[in-house]
């Protein structure tokens, strides 16, 4: 039997568009209502990634843009976790990417000019998919935290941008992972654009000790919910489904 | 006190900041990393219908391009369907049907090559109640089957990503040259301000031969594009 809607995204966990204390929203954010749209197929359905779409090398960040035999300079982590719906059921096969600052806070991209060197081992991106129990990894480093232009002396905390697909185009997100015990977090007003503090933590990886590679890797855990669904119980078979 | 319901909570979103082009287009980021990067190609060498393009700009609040803007486009094929396995039927071979758009750092313009898409069924309308099931085996409320009820127009769902906005915004484009489609589209005709209706409508041209639709896309204020909650 198959499946219906997706859950009322629920807005008042997510920022709203307009936050003032994060500039730049402020004029990138509509002004009229968002209109509320009944899934249809168009929103149901999304693009589906296989395994010859990306190659094994590509979640480990260390490694995948250095040259022959050299890795990426600074902490070296593991994050790691789980893609699961609303439901609590794990999401597999998903397309999870990423990407980073290097060590020093600096990104390898044309319109960064931060002072902090470029890691000429370190590329900032990786990604994976999902296994059939929604597990995914990556190894890399640790951020740095690095300055931006909002206020005059705004620095966000190290952080890594994460990109999951699910199933449906209307589970689409876009986050941050951040690191348990960065001071950081609570001055950022990118991660105060969240409305809640339960929201908040929910985007803080913990430290894994039980995951780490003893004398290699110190571990995180990051966890991503993307919407759950409704099963079709009420849908059209009431004697069950 | 009541027992505790067990779902989970969304993960919220956060902006895809200045930099997202590394993680999801590290070639335009100035780099090259992997072997295949995802998304340039929307419709495949395969795929049956009329090639286009469609091009177009986001415009802020202030009347400028939006530079550093990443779109992703998800559509049927010609046919109406959906390479998905809950879209009933088949795509052809190489048929994705979901591609990603960056713009031009310097001009904020951006655009696309695909096939026109077919049009969609709908899904069934509000009236019909949540407790009746649907009227044939082949056909469901979200538009699955292919029995027995209305199309949408040919449409694009867009998802448009950057710094400043904090959470992806969804929106859908329609063809001009579907007047007849759109005026009987569901989607269309809930918006209530029928002024606002042309925002999400491309508008044909020709250049060198060769079909090209104009997008603009106005995150802010007059003439503001319609975004859905879906
Ligand atoms: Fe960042």
């Amino acid at each position: 039997m198959s499946q219906a809607e997706f859950y009322q995204r629920d807005r008042e966990r997510h920022p709203p568009a307009l936050t003032p204390d994060y500039k730049t929203s402020v004029m990138r954010s509509p002004r009229a209502a968002l209109i509320s749209l009944q899934q249809s197929v168009s929103e149901i359905t999304g693009p589906v990634f296989g395994h010859n779409d990306i190659d094994p090398i590509d979640n480990d960040l260390i490694h995948n843009y250095a040259k022959g035999g050299e890795s990426a300079i600074g902490e070296r982590i593991i994050v790691h976790g789980r893609v699961l719906d609303e439901n609590g059921r794990p999401v597999p096969n998903t397309l999870v990417e990423a990407w980073q600052a290097n060590a020093g806070g600096r990104y390898r991209h044309k319109k960064d000019t931060y002072l902090a060197p470029i890691d000429p081992n370190f590329g900032g991106c990786g990604r994976t998919m999902t296994d059939e129990n929604g597990y995914y990894f990556f190894r890399t480093v640790k951020p740095g935290a690095y300055p931006w232009r909002n206020w005059v002396n705004n620095w966000r905390p190290a952080h890594i941008h994460m990109s999951v697909f699910g199933t449906s185009f209307t589970q689409r997100l876009i986050t941050q992972c951040y690191f348990e015990g960065d001071p950081l977090i609570a001055k950022c007003p990118i991660v105060k654009t969240i409305p809640t503090q339960d929201g908040i933590d929910s985007l803080v990886a913990a430290l894994d000790l039980n995951a780490t590679v003893p004398l290699d890797s110190i571990a995180y855990k990051f966890d991503i919910v993307l919407r759950g669904r409704r099963s079709t119980l009420f849908e059209n078979r009431l004697e069950g489904n | 006190m009541v027992q505790k319901l067990d779902y989970l909570k969304e993960t919220p979103s956060q902006t895809a900041g200045p930099y997202v082009h590394i993680g999801l287009a590290p070639g335009a980021a100035g780099f090259d990393i992997y072997r295949q990067e995802l998304g340039w190609d929307i419709a495949g060498p395969n795929a049956k219908g009329e090639r286009i393009r469609i091009e177009g700009i986001v415009i802020d609040g202030t009347g400028n391009p939006v530079k550093d803007v990443l779109i992703e486009t998800w559509q049927a094929n010609a046919e109406g369907v959906y390479a998905h396995p809950e879209s009933a039927g088949e795509v052809e071979k190489g048929f994705r049907g979901w591609g990603r758009v960056i713009t031009d750092f310097e001009t904020g313009e951006w655009g696309f090559d695909t096939v026109k898409p077919g049009p969609v069924k709908a899904r069934k309308p509000l009236g019909s109640g949540p407790l009746h099931p649907p009227a044939n085996a082949g056909d469901d409320w979200l538009g699955r089957g292919d029995e027995g009820h209305e199309d949408m127009a040919p449409h694009i769902n867009l998802w448009i990503v950057a710094r400043g906005i904090n959470i992806g915004l969804n929106t859908r484009l329609y063809f001009d040259d579907e007047e007849e489609a759109n005026a009987k589209d569901p989607v269309l005709n809930l918006i209530e301000w029928h002024n606002r209706r042309p925002t999400l409508i491309a508008k044909r041209g020709e250049r060198d031969g060769k079909v090209v639709y104009r997008f603009d896309i106005r995150l802010q204020g007059e003439g503001e594009t319609v975004f859905f909650d879906v």
